[in-house]
Formats: structure tokens, sequence, C-alpha cells
């Protein structure tokens, strides 16, 4: 990766190589009015590079709205990560910097498909019945 | 970020997005966030059910966020 050192690119290369289960980024861009959704391909076309377990989509926020909506994004930038289901993990903005490892990450976790989470808290979660959602605000460095 | 996607893992109710703050201002703006990570847990209709503010363990994350959303019911875990 472009923005890592040659230690953590080695390290993502063998996380991503050795992925157990497919992974799909599904990129949501837009034609005019994102000067992001460039950079953000070019992450997602490296970060795919990196696994055969992992492929990429791309659709735009204007042509596909029902795409969008079915995946509660409004706005590009964005990413979707999809195994054999809707993983409900979205990225909003450009992985740069951060929010690249952060959303390697993610990808190692969906691949697993484990939220690796305590009994306790899968108990307490268990207990959500209304949808909700929940923003992470963060910063690229 | 992790905490908010294995939520999202765990749970077919919550969805989770990791929003870059600094390309999206009227979110940042809208939510007031003055500082990062901010998570914000919102229902179906909008509401702001929870801010959680920093960086918090596990346990502490995931009974705010349900208390919140179930309206104390994490209390009686």
């Amino acid at each position: 990766m472009s923005q890592s050192s040659q230690s953590d690119a080695q390290a993502v290369a063998t996380l991503l190589a050795s992925l157990p289960n497919p992974v799909k980024l599904v990129f949501f861009t837009q034609s005019i009015g994102c000067e992001m959704c460039l950079p953000a391909r070019q992450v997602l076309d490296e970060i795919v590079a990196l696994g055969r377990s992992l492929t990429l989509e791309e659709l735009n926020l204007v042509l596909d709205k029902e795409r969008a909506a079915a995946y509660g994004v409004d706005r590009a930038p964005a990413i979707a990560l999809e195994t054999d289901r809707d993983t409900r993990i979205r990225f909003l903005g450009a992985p740069l910097g951060y929010e690249a490892a952060s959303l390697v990450d993610a990808i190692r976790l969906a691949s697993h498909g484990d939220s690796e989470l305590s009994a306790e808290s899968r108990a307490l979660l268990a207990r959500v019945t209304e949808p909700v959602r929940l923003y992470v605000f963060t910063t690229p460095t | 970020m992790s905490l908010a996607n294995r939520l999202a893992l765990e749970s077919p109710l919550i969805t989770a997005y990791c929003v870059e703050a600094t390309e999206f201002p009227d979110l940042v703006s809208r939510h007031r966030v003055t500082g990062v990570p901010k998570t914000v847990a919102i229902s179906a209709g909008g509401d702001v059910r929870a801010e959680v503010l920093g960086a918090v363990p596990e346990a502490d994350f995931v009974r705010q966020i349900v208390q919140a959303v179930t309206g104390g019911d994490a209390d009686r875990a």
C-alpha cells in the first residue's frame, strides 16, 4: 500500500492472502462532485489486488440508487462489505491512512464471520429489537 | 471503529458506518463532532439514542449502546 511502510504492507498482504472466506467490496461512487472517489478507488484496487478472496464491485450512487438505498448509503465515496450475506459494515469516505487499516481489519472480521465479542456482549446485543445505525466518526491520521 | 463493526457482525439489526469526518462536514455539524472517535447511535426514525466519546472498552461500549436502544434493559444483564 502506497502510504504504509514496507513491513506494514507485507503484514497486510499476508493477512489478505490468507482470508478464509470471500469478501466483496461494494464501492459507491459518483461522477460529479466527488473529489475523493478516485483516491478511494485507487486504495480499493490496491487492497483487492492483495487477496484472491477479495472482489470489487463499483456502483454509481445516482444510477444505482436502489442498491444504494438497500445498503443504506446516501453519499460517496462509500464502501459496503459483503460475504455470503450483507455484513452491515460500511465506510463513508476514502479509506486513506488510518482508515485503510480499519478497512483491512473490517475485511478480516467479515471474512472470518465472527464478531469476536465476549459472551456477555453477545447476550446483551441479543436484546436489541429495533434497527440501529452506528456512526463512528474518525479522521485519516 | 472495530468495535462498531463487531456489533454489526453480531446483531442483524445494527449497521456500522465508519465516517471519515473531514470529508463530510454536514454529518460532523449535525452530530456536533468535536473530537474523534465519536460514535452516534441512531434509531430507524432518525433519533439519536446514544453518543459515545473516545475509545472505550468493549463491555462499556456495548452496555451504553444496548442501554440506550432498549431503554435501560442492559442494566438487568
